[in-house]
């Protein structure tokens, strides 16, 4: 089963590269008024049940892929 | 009779670089300092122990994110929870915060950029194993060199790490976007230290500035005791 995590730095955190890249559009000419940039990791999680895939998909998260302190995260299965 | 050598360890993770002027830098200060192989499931007899500066891992995912896992930080984490003295620098510190075994996470610099100079930092306490040989308020002189050394904690977490005096070091003035300028902190029991800036790279008048050493000489001080407590 294929699994997508997106990491996204937590809202009223800094996000420096978001701002920079934010700044480099509106340099371009596009009117944007926020970017924040995060990180997207692809599994394939060696489970055919998606309850207990996305439980352990979860715990990944937890333990390593994201710093609860800075960053959250959302799981999306499929197939 | 001499007093004893006390032993301290330096971690080496696959990308630390600034293990060698560690263990150069903790001899100079009349510490046995030795290598430790970040795949040692258990540390030698050691009295402290030192996380070093660089890129552990390539710093991939986060920095400190991957070396916390390796064999050797767990039983550095076991060495800590039995009140053994462990000080990380730098890319250490970073572990040290992925651990969980200090608080707060570093992050990218506000400016983005890599910052690599001497910076002045003000001593807030002086009773920890890592500060004895300042004086309250003294300024040092230390270099950084970080791309991520931006310390973060949320308001609440903060509140009570000023509460509780675990702010050690703060930078004199703005250097990388750290909350409060917050340079350096320890842990609850006040075993466990990191810094950002690099100690070991400031222990020679030769190279700029001697005032790392002081907080080295500190940790040796420390690491003696538990020796002689143990003779």
């Amino acid at each position: 089963m294929k699994a997508t995590v997106f990491v996204r730095p937590k809202a009223g955190i800094l996000d420096p590269q978001g701002h920079a890249v934010q700044g480099s559009l509106r340099q371009l000419g596009f009117s944007v008024t926020g970017a924040r940039i995060g990180r997207v990791v692809d599994l394939e999680v060696d489970s055919s049940d998606p309850a207990s895939a996305r439980a352990e998909v979860e715990r990944m998260c937890e333990q390593l892929l994201a710093n609860p302190l800075i960053e959250s995260y959302e799981i999306e299965l499929d197939g | 009779m001499a007093s004893p050598q006390p032993r301290i360890g330096v971690v080496v993770f696959p990308g630390s670089n600034d293990d060698r002027d560690a263990l150069w830098a903790l001899a100079a200060l009349d510490a046995e300092a030795l290598p430790v192989w970040h795949a040692e499931s258990e540390l030698p007899d050691l009295d402290a122990v030192v996380l070093p500066g660089g890129f552990s891992y390539g710093d991939y995912l986060r920095c400190g994110a991957i070396a916390r896992f390796s064999p050797a930080m767990a039983a550095v984490a076991d060495f800590a929870e039995e009140g053994g003295l462990v000080l990380g620098i730098c890319n250490g510190f970073q572990v040290l915060c992925e651990a969980g075994l200090l608080p707060g996470v570093l992050r990218p610099n506000d400016s983005l950029s890599f910052i690599c100079r001497d910076v002045p930092l003000l001593v807030e306490r002086t009773d920890t194993p890592f500060t004895t040989r300042c004086e309250l308020g003294q300024e040092l002189v230390i270099p950084v060199k970080h791309g991520e050394g931006c310390w973060y904690a949320d308001d609440e977490l903060y509140s009570e790490l000023e509460a509780r005096g675990q702010i050690l070091l703060r930078y004199r003035e703005p250097v990388n976007g750290s909350l409060r300028d917050v340079a350096g902190v320890v842990n609850e029991h006040g075993n466990v230290m990191g810094l950002m800036p690099h100690p070991e790279h400031a222990v020679d008048p030769l190279l700029g500035s001697a005032d790392g050493a002081l907080i080295l000489a500190s940790l040796v001080d420390a690491a003696r005791q538990q020796a002689l407590a143990v003779i």
